[in-house]
């Protein structure tokens, strides 16, 4: 399901979401009454679950109207706004956390949003899907086709994912930025686990604790 | 709209039906009401209805703020329209009767609706058109200036002679929008919910200049003498121009090309004059006629006035509008359009804006329309959804 992908205007908002594994981590590792900002929050089902049993000052950010429509009935505070305009109105560290789950990769510019999400937010929690994966390599290789899999099930020319990356480019940029990965998940043949060193290669998905060293 | 203007005959279950205002002193001559601009008015009066019932525990008030040209007529119709020389009102409802009634969006069987006419209109609320007990007459231009802040301070006042204390939610659009924005700063605890539709902080230069062109027009009318007109001719031609133009800033370029595109009247021939040619010609006269029947010239003005100077950040945060959104304490829902020219999406959104700034948060909606600043009171449905959802208790 893409329908927290703010581009992804083809995708119903209307079918409810399977529950994402990237969900139950953040919300053990999230501390009661936090405050947190979801960038692409899609229908608001995490927020509504932190604001509910948490206590946290949620706010989420969705461009997709009809997503943002659900976000009102859920009772979860929405800005309806394209997050390739920039956060400029939000200010520096005025969250304690900023989610960014499976959208990096839909932006037109994702490192802006990136270095945004570590201006707003002492924590940045960032997941997506690595392209690096050994199925999608080894599809590539084998049938010289860009690969459509469960986590990425589109096709090229209807794809809202338009930066692909892999963990590896993730960790280089993290490196140069002075970014600290703080806890990492993935998943891993259908298993989550804590990060591991081959995970550029093992992990279909990654979920990432990130902060500014 | 298709609708029975009797109900008596054909009861419509989702109306409120025939309504009464009801009028209240809210002020006298010896402890008058006083202003922003450090003068005083007494007596006070002021015109609302009312529809559903309050709960036992009176936490179910919904009090709607009505724009420039509203009155406290919101839903059903109005059945001493005839005898109050309203007669306007028996050919349609009240002014968001799609929006209010049992089971609409606000809806009548679970909240106690209450809307108030302002201070300096002319729909039963002390105006320039009521008179001045100074002077026996008619007040004219000696009414003094109001503002929202001054709106919203009397609405208190009819709350807490009504023994409410805290109001549910208030809703309004565009100056409507500006007082429900004026509540949750200026009266942060005694407002749990806030929506706003079509409104900013503060007009801008453009929406000042459009008002400024209105006011030229009715003081430049021949028959408006310096405001004291009441027992004359009145300066319908300049309000009926204020009105005209004022309507264009209402609409978009794309609703407006829809609907009348530049079709001519006379089976599409060039008569050459200068008479209402296009279609588009005989709409703005038949809004401007309309409104003389049912506006007064010296209210417009006050009212266009206090639209002007309302600048949130001004009144509450130095000019910080930010500064100004740390009172706020009421879930706020902030509805743009996106075809609205008159309080453009970009500038609603900079209250949002700031109340994340703030720390607050906030829901902020840019809703896709093609009819300009009045999709506030078109887009029923979208709207209606909105306000539904954000109505509805959660716990």
């Amino acid at each position: 399901m893409d329908d927290k992908n703010p581009g992804a205007a083809s995708a119903p908002a209307t079918t409810p979401r399977v529950p994402r594994w990237q969900d139950a981590i953040i919300e053990r590792e999230i501390p009661a009454g936090s405050s947190v900002l979801d960038l692409g929050c899609g229908s608001g089902e995490l927020l509504s679950r932190l604001i509910r049993n948490q206590g946290v000052r949620g706010q989420g950010v969705e461009l997709d109207p009809a997503a943002v429509v659900e976000c009102v009935a859920r009772g979860v505070p929405v800005f309806h706004i394209d997050l390739d305009r920039g956060l400029t109105g939000f200010a520096d560290r005025s969250f304690d956390y900023v989610i960014m789950e499976e959208t990096l990769q839909t932006l037109r510019r994702p490192l802006e949003i990136l270095q945004e999400m570590l201006r707003v937010g002492r924590h940045g929690i960032v997941s997506f899907p690595n392209f690096a994966y050994w199925k999608l390599r080894f599809e590539l290789a084998a049938s010289g086709r860009m690969p459509v899999t469960e986590s990425l099930p589109h096709r090229w020319y209807d794809s809202p994912n338009i930066h692909l990356f892999t963990l590896e480019d993730f960790l280089d940029w993290a490196r140069e930025r002075g970014v600290m990965v703080r806890q990492g998940w993935s998943l891993v043949e259908g298993e989550v686990r804590p990060l591991g060193p081959h995970d550029n290669l093992q992990a279909e998905e990654v979920l990432l604790f990130t902060e500014m060293e | 709209m298709n609708r029975n203007p009797n109900p008596r005959l054909d009861p419509d279950p989702s109306s409120v039906g025939f309504t009464e205002a009801k009028t209240i002193r809210l002020a006298g001559e010896a402890d008058p009401f006083a202003l922003d601009s450090g003068a005083v008015i007494g007596p006070v009066e002021v015109e609302y209805e009312s529809y559903g019932e309050l709960s036992a525990g009176k936490d179910n008030v919904v009090l709607i703020v009505h724009a420039l040209s509203g009155d406290a007529h919101v839903a059903g119709w109005d059945r001493n329209a005839q005898a109050s020389g309203r007669g306007w009102r028996l050919r349609k409802p009240g002014w968001w009767d799609p929006v209010v009634g049992p089971g609409k969006a606000i809806d009548t069987n679970q909240f106690f609706v209450l809307c108030a006419n302002v201070l300096g209109s002319c729909y039963g609320t002390t105006g320039p058109s009521s008179i001045n007990p100074q002077t026996g007459r008619p007040y004219g231009l000696a009414f003094p200036a109001v503002t929202v802040s001054d709106w919203v301070r009397l609405q208190a006042r009819l709350l807490d002679a009504l023994g409410l204390e805290r109001v549910y939610a208030v809703v309004g659009g565009s100056l409507g929008g500006q007082q429900a924005m004026e509540w949750t700063l200026a009266l942060p605890e005694r407002v749990e919910k806030s929506i706003i539709l079509a409104a900013s902080p503060r007009l801008s230069a453009q929406g000042v200049a459009f008002n400024s062109v209105g006011r030229y027009s009715i003081v430049n009318d021949p028959n408006f003498n310096g405001g004291d007109y009441y027992d004359r001719d009145q300066p319908t031609i300049g309000l009926a121009a204020a009105r005209m133009l004022a309507h264009i800033t209402y609409l978009s370029e794309q609703s407006i090309d829809g609907k009348f595109g530049r079709k001519l009247n006379n089976g599409n021939v060039n008569g050459h004059g200068f008479g209402a040619e296009f279609e588009v010609e005989s709409y703005l006269d038949h809004q401007g006629n309309d409104f003389v029947e049912r506006f007064d010239a010296n209210s417009y003005l006050y009212i266009t006035r206090a639209m002007d100077y309302y600048d949130a950040a001004a009144r509450w945060g130095g000019g910080d509008l930010v500064e100004a959104c740390r009172r706020i304490r009421s879930r706020v829902l902030l509805v743009s359009f996106s075809s609205d020219w008159l309080y453009p999406p970009a500038q609603c959104r900079e209250f949002a804006l700031a109340m994340c700034r703030a720390g607050r948060p906030v829901t902020y909606i840019e809703t896709p329309s093609r009819y300009g600043h009045d999709a506030f009171l078109v887009e029923t449905e979208a709207v209606g959804k909105l306000l539904h959802h954000f109505l509805e208790r959660k716990d």
